[in-house]
Formats: structure tokens, C-alpha cells, sequence
């Protein structure tokens, strides 16, 4: 009677473990893990699908490899349009029809807006998005949603401390996009700047993606008489920014967002020597940079991007974008190990640890736990020279 | 004073933009009688392929000319094989058509090339002319080609037995098939020396706002609202047209409304310009007869 | 209504209160997104199809009818359902009074109104004067609506035939302005307005009405797409919204009322379908979609199932006749 009830104990004793050793939700099994994700492969905001091409082209390097402990990576990705209600319908079908356990890298502020909430409901993860808005680091109200990338606001931060710091007499101009991301970081540097933004701040500008040109903004900003320009732009606009504001004899120091700092398709654009002095902050290796020539992380992905990727542009950023963040998705599936559950992989993406991806800057590693849903947290000052980037300064945590 | 000047200059530089799109458009439309929403995509297709001749080694004027001669093929081929079968249908089932161009275009382009920037070059010196700043010398020379382009359409039409043809076969295609205008190669001729046109819009805007699939997108329609305000009707209610919107757009931007909602009002001031003309400043007043 | 169009309607009412049933949650939402576009595409046919003034803007009118839906549930508590007529009467009278100065306006001028305004939309629901009540970028997200007095439905199932008895009710009201006397008015205003002018018909009057009802169709769909959706911004509603209603009209059938559901059909899905053929290039299938169409039913589908309808009574009557003369 004795041995029996051992026995029995050490069965109910077992009987957790053996199940601890693999636990699915749905999307998973021995054989597979279904990811989902929205890109604009479509539409007027297209230049953003190359990050979900980059992702399904490292993914395919995984699974060549042997997948994860065995499993093959289905990455499931539909085009959006870059249109919230598409993003919407489309998620829906990821978790209802497709039955992925997470989705991972919904691109843009307003589909992942969209989606907020329908997730959180699922308790299905909305892992890493593409978006650098500050709500996705809420783990109180929203614990199924995690960031990625450093957010817009804190990077205006970054940025206003320098300028009170290398410029108290400062007189700013702004040219900004006119949607949540060109908001999020004129808020930034004004929350940055603190009581003296009214006094500092000299002139605003904004512009629609839909218009050709900013010459116009770029000639009102200067006639404002700034000594210091806040060049808030996505790619095309950043290069005509840079390019007019010389062309015109305008010679501010100019703080460029991250957005826009790749030397191949904005600096090369808008002129290198035109470019000299651009001031930036940088959380990941530019392709493009003169300086990583021979770096062997950058040596490695040119190498990928050649075997498994070679419809894209080792030109674009993007596609180092991509790889990099995939590369931390990676990181938190091994975490995982054989329990795939939805609330696992968030429990793991929250428990990344000094986690370092080689194509990001030296120095900066990403760090999260239930309390801190954001990954990237540091940048650095970087000051372009008329050939390749100059990191100067410390690596700057922007953790609160 | 002087930020006035400036934006006024500013805005002839982006007007010259619009112009040379809205040119291509009236050009099409006096042909066909058809506002086709493809121009700008065209336009932008056929830059990218003379990106890729210079890409391969080929100087500037060769690879301009080639460009034009492609362009113009290009055109005659739509026209023959994708309009061609609706000529019958509702006017707006063609409008479909076009629009269905448009985004096969665009997204063929960015499947092909990539949605990355790319400089495009241009064929004027770099350094400013007469100390003018606000102007890039390649602005003004786009909009020196432009107006040569509008001469050069104006001589054609007035003076060749081909472009009186080509008008008659537009205006009276009964009449002129009577006469024996060959009506179904006058289109797909207007259409190839649209597209024509359009490359040399291609190649001018480019340098100004970079070679990517998108460029046209936001140019095409500032072009449409030039070349209506103009009279669609009207080349050089066209080119005016588009000096016009691109000078008011500014002026309001900067001095008026802020940037926010220049386009907007941009627009309303341009559809109440249309209430009082409403066949646009230039254009021609149609009677209908009952 | 004949006995037979009336039978075919139940039966169409018969099977599309199955579909939720027989479906999955997923598929029922794209179902009730079917009829939010039908209800607009029936809208924007009215004035493009029967009344022959072409609108190139009507994703702001859908715009409108979304941000009133969500800035009364976010900002005044209103109920769902409430907000639904409420979107429709503010687009009647918007739509209304753009209508009267677009009287002056023809052809590709009043194609150049429309389309401005439908440009100009995004920009104004960005505008900072109005961020307190639209949001201003951020957008607003708004709650699902449960099934009311306990019924045991799910939330789609129960928006589902929400949006399914409201599509019902204006397609009747259309079918209803249509086919009698107004729909006589609007198509001869379209073919001959000068002539119609002369029998006695109010031109301004017919046509601005036409503007009127048509955006007020589009605006309730636009409540109802923002209820499915539980979200509105800026960039939901950009030009491409406006050309997609118009290329939904010419596919499923210019003045054509069970065009709209055609349409509807198309523009849900047929993009999706693109998607799943091509990641490189969507767009370039789905514009080859559309030229296939356009080729091969340039009436769009409504028009070619009208004219295989005859084609087929034509080679019934023939064939009666020659039964009758075999003895």
C-alpha cells in the first residue's frame, strides 16, 4: 500500500513535468510554429514591405537550418495596404482562421491602434511591432503588446537634451510629417526642451506624404532665422529636406530622425557634401555605412541577403531592419523550448536578458521584464562626416 | 518681402513640375477625349527605364532620346492592346481601365526595382545661375524644356498635315474617317506621343523629388487640378494652370493657413475658380445643340 | 415587384441569414464588410449610375458617416443603433449642400470637385481644431456592440444581421426612389438634361437631391464600417477608398441596384485573392482582375447577367414556337 501511494505520487509528481515538456496553443506542434504578420506590400506606403520580405527570407534561413528545436517557422504575412481596416480584417483571419500563436511585426501606428485591443482580448501576443509609438510599452493595460524598436519619443528626448546641452541659445525649427509619427516626435523634444520649448522653438512646418516637395516649408523655416533645424521625415522627404535647406544657404545644425539616416537611399540622394554635420542617433549597423565595410555581423548579412534574399536591396535599411528584429523573435522562440503557448512566448519576450543581435550598434543589448515591455532602449549620437557615420558620446539608455 | 519672393519662386519650381504632367494630360485628352489617371505612372515607369539605360553605361542625350522613342512605343502598345477592346464601353469602364494601369504599373515597378530612393540625374550644371538661389538651375531648365515641349506641340498641331489629322480625327472621327484618316491609328499616336511627353516629365521631375515607384503619385494630382483649371482642353491653359497651383499652394502654405490644410484650401479655391469658369480659365466654352 | 423577384429576394434573405450560422466568425465579418460596401456602392450608383454626375470623392461621405458613428459612442455615450441614422442624416445634408454648387460643374470638372474633396478629407480629420472630438492622428477606437435581450449570437453574428437588416431597409427605400418616378427623373436628367429640362423636370432640384441621398447611403455604410471595425483614423479613408467604391460600381454594374452587391463582392475579396496570388506584386493582379472584368462585362456583372437572361428567354421562345408546331 506504502510503495503503491509513492508510486501514485510520483506519477501526479511526473505528470507535470512530461506536460511542462511540450504544452501548444494553437499554431504549433512537433513539426511547426505559424506566425502571423500585416505589411503594405501594396499601396502608396510599399517601401515598408520590405521588412516583411526580409523577415520571410530570414525565417526560410532558419528553417534550412533545422527550424527551432526541430519546428519549422510558417510565417504567414498579408498585405494591408497600409489601411487599419484591412489590418484588422486580415489580423482576424490570422488568429481565427489561420489559428497563428502570436503575431509578430503589424506595421504602422494606426493598424496596430487598430488591433490593440482585439488582441489583448484574444490574449493572442502582438509581438515586436513595427511602430515607435510609446503605448506599446503598457504591460499593465495592454500585457499581450510589445514594441521593438526605440520609441519616437524618447529619441526627441535624446535629442533635446543635446541641443541644451551643446546649445542653450538655440532658436528651432521643425519640419514634421503630418500623422501620429511626426507628432510623437515634435512632442518629444518639446517634453525634452521642457519649459523653454515655447521660448526655443521658433518655427513648425508641417507636410502631407501626398506632396511632391517641402521646398516650400524649407524656405518658411529658414526665413524664421533658426540656427538649429529638427528634420522630422521619412526617407524621400528627408534627402529634399537636407538638399534644399544647402541648396538655399541655409546652415543650421540639423538633427535628423533615425527614420532617415541611411547613407545609400537619403544621404547619397540629397548629396554627401551636403550632408556633413547631419546629427542623428543610431540603434542599428547601416549597410550602407562606409564604416562597416568589413564588419563580419554586416559580412553575414550581405551573405543572407545574397542567398536568401536576393530580390532585395542591400541598399535599403530596411532589409538590416528585418533581419535584426527576426533575430530577437528567434532568441525568444528558443526561450521557449517545447512550451509554445501563447502565454509563454509572451513570458519569454518579457524575460529577454542582456540579449545581444550583432547587427545592432555595439553596446546596445535588449533587456525586458513583465514591468518593461521595451526592448531597444538605447541609441547613440552619431555625426555624419561627408563619408560614413561617427558615433560620439556614450550609448544613451533612454529607460525612464 | 524677400519670404514672399522666395516662396513665389519656390512655387514656379514645383508649378513647373505640375505643368509638365498636366501637358501630358491635355495632350491625351485632345487625342481621345479621355483623362487618363495612368499619365503618371506611365511616366514614372518610362523614367526608371532610362534609369536603367544610364545604369548600363549610357550617357544622358542618348539615353534621353532612347527614352522618348520607348515611351512613345509604349504608348501606341497600350492604346493597341489595352484600350482598344473597351473602345465601346461605358466612358467609365475605360476609367476603370486606366486606373487598373495605374496600380499594375506602380506595383510592377516596385516589384521590379524596389521601393528604395534612387538619385536621378540631371542634364544641367549644379551650381546656381545668376546667384538665383531658390531655384536649382535644373528647375529652371525643366521648365525652360517644358515650355519647348508646348511649342513645340503648338507647331506641330498648327502646321503639319500629321497633327491637323490628328485633330480632325479627334474632334469629327465620322468626318474624318470620310476623308480617309485612318481615326483608329490617330488615338494610338496621340497616345504614343502622350506617353512621350509624360517620359520627358519623368525625367525632369525626378531629380527634383527622386526616382520611386510613388513619385507621381501625389504629382498627378496637382497635374489633374492644373491642367482643369487651365481648360483640359488648353496646353497652355495647362502649363499656367500649373505655375498657378503650385504658386497658390505655397503663398497659402506659408502665409495664409500653415501647412496643414494648404492642400484643402488650395483645392476649394481652385474648385471655386471652376464655378465661376467652368470650363477653366483657358478652356473652350462647349455649346450642346439640341 | 413580380411573384418571382420576390421570390428570389426571400430566398436571397433566406440564405444570407444561414451564412453566420454556417461560417466561421472570420468569414461572418467579412460578410457584414460586404454589405457596409453594397449599401455605399448602392449610394454612390444613384448619382454616378442614375444620375450620371461622377464622384471621385465619395470615401470622404463614408468618412463622415464613420466619424460621426465613432465621436457620438466616444464622446456622447450614444447607443450603437442610434448612431447609424444619425450618420445618415448628417451626410444627406452635407451631401445636399455640396450638391447645390456642384449644379454648376460637369463631366471631369465635377469629377475634379469630388475627387478634391475626397483628398482634402484626411487632412481636415488630422486638422488640430477638430483633434478634441475626431482624435486627431491617434484616431478613435470604439467597443463592440454585444447581441441585445439575450440572444444567443456572438458579437459578429449579431452585427452581422444588424448591418443586414439595415442593408435590407435601404435597399428597399432604393429600390423603391428608384424605380418609380424620382429614378425616371434622375436617368433622363442623365441621358438628356436639356430634354428633361423641357418634360417638366426640376433639374437643380433632382440633382442636388441625388448628391443628397447618395452621400447619406454612403455615410450609414460608413457607421456601420466603423461599428464592424471598432476603429476609425485619418488613414482608413485615403483617396484609394473613393477610387475603390467608383471601380466597385463600373464591375458590378453602372445603374444597376443588385450591381452594388456585386461590387461589394468584388472589392472585398477580389483584393484579398490578389494577395494570396502574389506577395511581390498585389496591386498588378488585382488592376489584371479588373481589366478582365471590364473585358469581359463591360456592363459589368449585373449587365451581363441581364443580357444572358435574355439571350436565354430569346432561345426559350423560339424553341416553345417549335414545340407548337410539332403535331
Amino acid at each position: 500500500m506504502k510503495r503503491l501511494s509513492v508510486a501514485f505520487l510520483s506519477l501526479c509528481l511526473a505528470a507535470p513535468a512530461v506536460l511542462a515538456q511540450k504544452k501548444y496553443d494553437a499554431g504549433t506542434s512537433d513539426t511547426e510554429i505559424r506566425i502571423g504578420n500585416t505589411n503594405p506590400y501594396s499601396g502608396p506606403a510599399s517601401a515598408y514591405g520590405a521588412i516583411g520580405k526580409s523577415i520571410a527570407a530570414y525565417f526560410r534561413m532558419v528553417n534550412e537550418q533545422g527550424g527551432i528545436n526541430g519546428r519549422k517557422l510558417n510565417f504567414i504575412t498579408y498585405d494591408d495596404g497600409y489601411s487599419p481596416p484591412r489590418t484588422v480584417e486580415m489580423v482576424r483571419k490570422l488568429v481565427e482562421q489561420d489559428q497563428v500563436l502570436f503575431v509578430f511585426q503589424t506595421l504602422g501606428t494606426p493598424s496596430n491602434t487598430a488591433i490593440h485591443k482585439y488582441m489583448n482580448a484574444k490574449k493572442v501576443p502582438q509581438l515586436f511591432v513595427a511602430t515607435g509609438a510609446t503605448k506599446w510599452n503598457d504591460p499593465k493595460h495592454f500585457p499581450w503588446t510589445m514594441g521593438w524598436q526605440p520609441n519616437y519619443q524618447t529619441e526627441g528626448h535624446v535629442y533635446a537634451r543635446h541641443i541644451l546641452q551643446t546649445k542653450p541659445d538655440a532658436k528651432i525649427a521643425i519640419l514634421y510629417q503630418n500623422d501620429d509619427y511626426g507628432k510623437d516626435y515634435v512632442k518629444g523634444l518639446k517634453d525634452g526642451l521642457g519649459a523653454k520649448a515655447k521660448s526655443l522653438i521658433v518655427a513648425e512646418a508641417s507636410y502631407e506624404v501626398s506632396e511632391p516637395t517641402v521646398d516650400s516649408q524649407i524656405v518658411q523655416l529658414q526665413s524664421s532665422g533658426a540656427n538649429v533645424f529638427f528634420n522630422v521625415t521619412t526617407p524621400k522627404f528627408a534627402a529634399q529636406a537636407i538638399r534644399k535647406a544647402y541648396d538655399i544657404g541655409w546652415k543650421p545644425v540639423q538633427y535628423l530622425n533615425n527614420v532617415s539616416t541611411s547613407v545609400g537611399s537619403v544621404l547619397t540622394p540629397a548629396g554627401l557634401e551636403k550632408s556633413v554635420g547631419l546629427i542623428t542617433t543610431a540603434y542599428y549597423k547601416d549597410p550602407t555605412d562606409k564604416r562597416w565595410d568589413n564588419d563580419p555581423a554586416v559580412t553575414k548579412w550581405r551573405e543572407f541577403m545574397k542567398k536568401y534574399h536576393p530580390d532585395g536591396n542591400v541598399n535599403d535599411g530596411f532589409n538590416m531592419y528585418g533581419y535584426s528584429v527576426a533575430a530577437t523573435l528567434v532568441q525568444v522562440l528558443k526561450q521557449c523550448g517545447n512550451n509554445l503557448t501563447h502565454e509563454n512566448v509572451m513570458r519569454q519576450a518579457a524575460s529577454l536578458k542582456d540579449f545581444r543581435v550583432d547587427t545592432l550598434l555595439p553596446g546596445i543589448v535588449i533587456n525586458t521584464s513583465k514591468d518593461d515591455y521595451a526592448p531597444i532602449e538605447a541609441v547613440q549620437l552619431q555625426r555624419f562626416n561627408g563619408k560614413q557615420w561617427e558615433l560620439f558620446g556614450d550609448v544613451i539608455s533612454t529607460e525612464k | 518681402m524677400d519670404a514672399f519672393l522666395f516662396q513665389v519662386l519656390a512655387g514656379l519650381a514645383t508649378g513647373g513640375i505640375y505643368a509638365s504632367l498636366a501637358l501630358a494630360l491635355v495632350m491625351i485628352y485632345q487625342a481621345t477625349h479621355h483623362v487618363n489617371f495612368a499619365q503618371g505612372e506611365m511616366a514614372m515607369f518610362t523614367t526608371y527605364i532610362a534609369w536603367s539605360l544610364m545604369d548600363a553605361g549610357l550617357p544622358y542625350w542618348p539615353t534621353f532620346l532612347l527614352t522618348l522613342m520607348v515611351a512613345f512605343l509604349l504608348g501606341v502598345a497600350i492604346e493597341r492592346l489595352v484600350i482598344r477592346p473597351v473602345e465601346h464601353a461605358p466612358v467609365l469602364a475605360v476609367v476603370v481601365v486606366f486606373i487598373a494601369l495605374l496600380v499594375i504599373l506602380n506595383s510592377v515597378t516596385g516589384w521590379i526595382y524596389t521601393y528604395t530612393l534612387k538619385p536621378f540625374p540631371s542634364p544641367f550644371p549644379e551650381e546656381p545661375l545668376w546667384g538665383i538661389r531658390y531655384m536649382s538651375p535644373h528647375e529652371i531648365g525643366a521648365i525652360g524644356i517644358t515650355l519647348l515641349v508646348l511649342v513645340a506641340l503648338y507647331l506641330f498641331f498648327r502646321f503639319t498635315p500629321l497633327g491637323l489629322a490628328m485633330r480632325a480625327a479627334a474632334q469629327n472621327p465620322q468626318s474624318a474617317r470620310l476623308v480617309g484618316i485612318r481615326v483608329g491609328w490617330m488615338l494610338a499616336l496621340g497616345w504614343g506621343l502622350a506617353a512621350g511627353i509624360g517620359a520627358v516629365a519623368g525625367m525632369m521631375v525626378a531629380p527634383i523629388v527622386y526616382l520611386d515607384p510613388n513619385m507621381m503619385g501625389g504629382v498627378l494630382l496637382y497635374a489633374f487640378a492644373a491642367a482643369l483649371v487651365g481648360g483640359i482642353d488648353n496646353p497652355w491653359g495647362a502649363v499656367l494652370g500649373g505655375f498657378l497651383v503650385g504658386v497658390l499652394e505655397n503663398l497659402l502654405g506659408a502665409f495664409v493657413i500653415g501647412n496643414e490644410l494648404k492642400l484643402s484650401v488650395a483645392l476649394v479655391i481652385i474648385v471655386g475658380v471652376l464655378l465661376v469658369r467652368p470650363s477653366g480659365l483657358f478652356g473652350t466654352v462647349h455649346v450642346t445643340r439640341v | 415587384m413580380t411573384k418571382k423577384t420576390l421570390i428570389a429576394l426571400l430566398l436571397l434573405v433566406a440564405v444570407a441569414s444561414i451564412v453566420p450560422f454556417v461560417v466561421s466568425n472570420y468569414r461572418t465579418f467579412q460578410f457584414t464588410l460586404v454589405l457596409v460596401y453594397a449599401i455605399a456602392l448602392l449610394g454612390l450608383n444613384i448619382l454616378t449610375g442614375y444620375n450620371g454626375q461622377v464622384s471621385l470623392g465619395h470615401g470622404a461621405f463614408y468618412a463622415i458617416g464613420a466619424y460621426c458613428a465613432a465621436v457620438l459612442m466616444d464622446k456622447a455615450g450614444v447607443p450603437y443603433w442610434a448612431t447609424v441614422p444619425a450618420a445618415g442624416a448628417v451626410c444627406l445634408v452635407v451631401g445636399f449642400l455640396f450638391g447645390l454648387p456642384a449644379l454648376r460643374l460637369e463631366g471631369l470638372y465635377l469629377a475634379l470637385a469630388t475627387f478634391a474633396l475626397g483628398v482634402s478629407m484626411p487632412q481636415l480629420l488630422k486638422y488640430k481644431a477638430l483633434e478634441e472630438w475626431t482624435g486627431g492622428v491617434q484616431g478613435i477606437v470604439i467597443a463592440k456592440p454585444d447581441a441585445p435581450w439575450g440572444l444567443p449570437l456572438n458579437s459578429d453574428q449579431w452585427l452581422y444581421f444588424f448591418t443586414l437588416g439595415v442593408a435590407l431597409a435601404m435597399f428597399l427605400l432604393g429600390w423603391n426612389l428608384l424605380r418609380g418616378r424620382v429614378g425616371r427623373a434622375l436617368v433622363a436628367i442623365r441621358d438628356h438634361h436639356i430634354a428633361a429640362e423641357a418634360m417638366g423636370v426640376h433639374n437643380a432640384l433632382y440633382k442636388s437631391l441625388a448628391f443628397g441621398v447618395s452621400a447619406m447611403y454612403t455615410g450609414v455604410a460608413g457607421a456601420l464600417g466603423a461599428i464592424a471595425v471598432q476603429f476609425v483614423a485619418p488613414d482608413s479613408f485615403s483617396i484609394f477608398l473613393s477610387i475603390l467604391l467608383l471601380v466597385g460600381i463600373v464591375i458590378g454594374g453602372l445603374a444597376s441596384i443588385s450591381g452594388a452587391l456585386y461590387g461589394a463582392l468584388f472589392i472585398q475579396f477580389v483584393p484579398n485573392l490578389a494577395d494570396e496570388i502574389s506577395k511581390a506584386a498585389p496591386w498588378a493582379i488585382f488592376g489584371i482582375f479588373m481589366i478582365l472584368f471590364v473585358y469581359l462585362m463591360p456592363t459589368g456583372v449585373a449587365g451581363a447577367l441581364r443580357m444572358l437572361s435574355e439571350r436565354q428567354k430569346r432561345h426559350n421562345f423560339p424553341a416553345a414556337k417549335n414545340e407548337e408546331e410539332v403535331p
